[in-house]
């Protein structure tokens, strides 16, 4: 409840001792708590402050683009200068790992540690659509588990190196890696199949052997896979006497092994990616938990032929 | 309610509203001496904290209180707070929560009063502006007088201490955040970091703004405390009260000696407005821009003590024993309003919490290792049949000297275990690792267990190789799966 209303001043609220604005809802009058001065300076201060702002930076929305702003601040020109600032503080690195020979990797802790974490990326971008985000591989379709102690063209950096840089069974490529199991359909009977079949599974001991199936081994196989199963890395030719199966263990797979052997191929990296990722990409898998320690003594084949690595196998 | 009634004035409503100044004037008495003391204490902590030395040894910063935010530790003393322990520091902000609680439940708002930073800097400038220009009469003169030579200079003179303050408020603000002598050095050969410069402007600024210029605004417009006092105070509380029915009717000495009965004991002096650091009237009664300082106590005791009437016109009290002191009950001594159930449920509780943090401090081990077990893929069949499974391991040694770990396997009979480093060919059940000091170091451990071993639980046991031997587990999983590959 209100009383008179003078037309000309201010009206104070009695308990309050508050101005009183004169807006009224069903007898309840707004009192006037005026805001400090300071306030409404800063007030005004951010309105300047958007003003300048509109016109110093991209803001406003047109039809095709928006202002651009008088800086010529962009976003996407703060992450082009934050990539290659990125990019000249990783140059020094590169050039490290550029020099050094990847069995020397180990030797520095430092280097070794950045060109893991650098292997890990390029094995994501690069690695992991065939042989899995884990590098655990793919037996269906015959990806090689990379984490595993067997290695089918060797399991040592230079191996690996070698490997990645040249790739599997690229015919473009230099004549190593290349290795063929020639398909036995026809060659056997069924009877003749099984035997050789239980033979191949005795060398891991999962089945008897048999006088039959030992002499077509002999007769076809030992050439490659060597006489107990140990295979033979130089011409990429799987161990048959362990626990690995590159396409599956079961009696029916390494029948349609033999019949009809798959062979995987690998892209050589070596021309798709620079040598320095290659490096990383070496160590990264030599640090699955496979990796082999390298092997001094390779006298005899000093350049051409440094053990291929690789999983790719019949 | 009272009609409005219209006063004088144009016809502009008075929407904004220029503040004004507070010139308290200088006071002295038993509350003002507290606070005085108070603001030592603070202001020297805060400056001199960053200063002390505490001896860690040589792999440790010597700084005693250290945030040390690149390496992720915090140094307190001869304590050392690794980021995975930051439930000491929740503990902490919990304790100052409830002691927040406790200290307004009991004597409401005396932090504010006291120990708030913008009470204690916003009282330092008082005495600056006490010091340069004079107490509240010469303020208020000097105020008013136009702008010449002389109130240039010496608003330059004062506002240059103002600015010398904040920038050593500033400044030690980042002592705490590196080493102090040295950042003190870069500082000033312009070696820092720029974000040091960065932090010591922004803090001298808002020292400069809050402490020498906005002052009693900022309790009362910008901080939410005073809003949130309010849910936390109660007729038990000892707050800062005017007590009307002993005082009103307000009247001078003069006119009180002729009319005795008609008048109270407030002589209508002012000084309880005077001195007061945010310009209020308490005889208003309770509002908000009381921050409970007391120094209208002062004033007015000293008042009673002239005109020869009793103190405590002013007081601290509860409510619940002013209403009862004007019924005519005896005042009730301030320590009664301090124990009652509500503060020693708020004291238990704080101390309870205190006395976990303290044991948890006292029982900590400076070994810790936890497992994470590779899921991808979760285990690995190798050529002679056996199962490998791959776990990344974090040893840490959160003593400042290196140490030597023994991993051992528990559980998981006939497994053998090596690490990248150590090598399959070294596999065994137990291995050493070296971890630095003040360290966490990440190993990668692998363990293989022999063809047929069932999915199971185990542990890996870090034990240091020290005479402390302290040692911790933790339990994780080896799996296998079906005949593979
Ligand atoms: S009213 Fe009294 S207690 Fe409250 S702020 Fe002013 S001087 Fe301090
Ligand atoms: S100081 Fe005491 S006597 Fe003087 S006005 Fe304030 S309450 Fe009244």
């Amino acid at each position: 409840m209100m009383a008179d209303k003078p037309s000309d001043g201010k009206r104070i609220d009695d308990p309050t001792g508050t101005e009183l604005v004169g807006h009224e809802w069903d007898g309840i009058e707004e009192l006037n708590t005026p805001l400090p001065r300071w306030w409404l300076w800063t007030f005004y201060l951010t309105i300047i402050w958007s003003a300048v702002y509109v016109v110093l930076y991209p803001a406003w929305p047109l039809i095709e683009k928006g202002t651009e702003g008088v800086l010529g601040w962009s976003s996407r020109g703060d992450l082009i200068d934050e990539m290659g600032a990125a990019d000249a503080a990783r140059q020094t690195f590169r050039e490290q790992l550029a020099a050094i020979d990847v069995d020397k990797l180990r030797d520095n802790p430092d280097l070794l540690q950045q060109a893991l974490a650098g292997g890990q990326a390029a094995f994501k971008v690069n690695c992991t659509q065939c042989h899995g985000s884990g590098a655990a591989g793919n037996q269906k379709l015959g990806y090689p588990n990379l984490n595993d102690d067997d290695w089918i063209w060797g399991g040592d950096l230079d191996a690996i190196h070698y490997t990645i840089a040249h790739g599997i069974r690229q015919d473009e490529d230099n004549g190593l890696r290349q290795g063929v199991m020639p398909a036995f359909d026809g060659a056997f009977d069924a009877a003749q199949l099984d035997a050789v079949t239980d033979h191949v599974l005795s060398l891991s001991k999962k089945a008897q052997s048999n006088a039959i199936g030992a002499q077509l081994y002999a007769d076809n196989c030992v050439a490659c896979h060597g006489a107990s199963g140990e295979g033979d890395r130089a011409q990429g030719a799987p161990r048959l006497d362990d626990a690995i199966w590159l396409r599956g263990g079961s009696r029916a797979e390494i029948k349609a092994q033999i019949l009809n052997p798959k062979m995987g191929a690998m892209p050589g990296w070596e021309e798709r990616l620079d040598p320095a990722t290659v490096k990383m990409l070496t160590a990264y898998v030599h640090s699955l938990g496979g990796g082999e320690q390298t092997v001094a003594n390779t006298a005899d084949d000093p350049v051409t032929e440094p053990e291929v690595d690789g999983d790719e196998q019949p | 309610m009272n009609s409005p009634k219209p006063v004088d004035g144009g016809d502009e409503l008075n929407l904004y509203e220029s503040r004004k100044t507070v010139h308290n004037q200088r006071i002295d008495g038993p509350f003002r001496r507290f606070k005085w003391f108070v603001m030592l204490v603070t202001l020297g902590i805060y400056y001199v904290t960053p200063w002390l030395r505490w001896d860690r040894g040589p792999y440790a910063p010597d700084q005693a209180v250290l945030i040390d935010l690149a390496n992720r530790r915090f140094y307190m003393f001869g304590i050392e707070i690794w980021p995975h322990e930051f439930y000491f520091v929740a503990g902490l902000l919990i304790m100052a929560g409830i002691g927040l609680f406790l200290v307004t439940s009991a004597v409401g708002r005396a932090w504010c009063g006291y120990a708030c930073p913008q009470t204690v800097w916003t009282d330092l400038f008082q005495h600056v502006d006490r010091f340069v220009d004079g107490d509240r009469n010469a303020r208020i003169r000097l105020d008013k007088a136009p702008w010449g030579p002389a109130k240039v200079a010496r608003r330059g003179f004062k506002w240059s201490i103002y600015l010398v303050i904040s920038l050593i408020t500033g400044g030690a603000w980042i002592l705490y955040f590196a080493d102090a002598p040295t950042l003190f050095r870069d500082f000033f050969t312009l070696q820092a970091d720029p974000v040091a410069y960065a932090t010591v402007g922004i803090l001298t600024a808002t020292t400069f703004v809050f402490g020498g210029f906005m002052r009693e605004q900022v309790c009362v417009y910008m901080c939410p405390w005073p809003r949130i006092q309010t849910a936390m105070l109660d007729e038990k509380s000892l707050i800062v009260t005017y007590k009307d029915w002993r005082g009103e009717k307000r009247g001078s000495v003069k006119k009180a000696a002729k009319n005795p009965d008609e008048f109270g004991d407030c002589i209508d002096c002012n000084q309880c407005v005077a001195v007061c650091p945010t310009g209020i009237d308490i005889r208003e009664g309770q509002q908000i821009g009381c921050i409970t300082c007391a120094l209208c106590i002062d004033a007015c005791d000293r008042v009673m003590k002239e005109v020869g009437r009793p103190r405590g016109l002013i007081d601290y009290a509860t409510l619940e024993a002013c209403d009862a002191e004007a019924e005519g009950a005896p005042p009730q001594p301030a320590w009664k309003a301090l124990l009652r159930p509500r503060t020693i449920a708020y004291t238990l509780i704080w101390a309870s919490i205190g006395g976990a943090m303290l044991f948890a401090l006292g029982v900590r081990s400076h070994t810790d290792l936890s497992v994470s077990p590779d899921r991808n893929p979760p285990f690995m069949l190798l050529s002679d049949g056996s199962v490998r499974n791959a776990y990344t391991l974090k040893l840490r040694n959160m003593e400042s000297r290196p140490r030597d770990m023994e991993i051992a396997l528990s559980g998981l009979p006939g497994a053998m275990m090596w690490t990248d480093t150590i090598g399959p060919d070294n596999a065994a059940r137990t291995q050493i690792v070296a971890v630095p000091a003040d360290a966490t170091k990440t190993v990668r451990a692998y363990v293989k267990a022999s063809s047929g071993t069932a999915a199971q639980d185990f542990s890996f046991i870090l034990t240091s190789q020290d005479e402390q031997r302290e040692s911790d587990e933790a339990p994780t999983r080896f799996t296998a799966g079906e005949e593979g590959q």
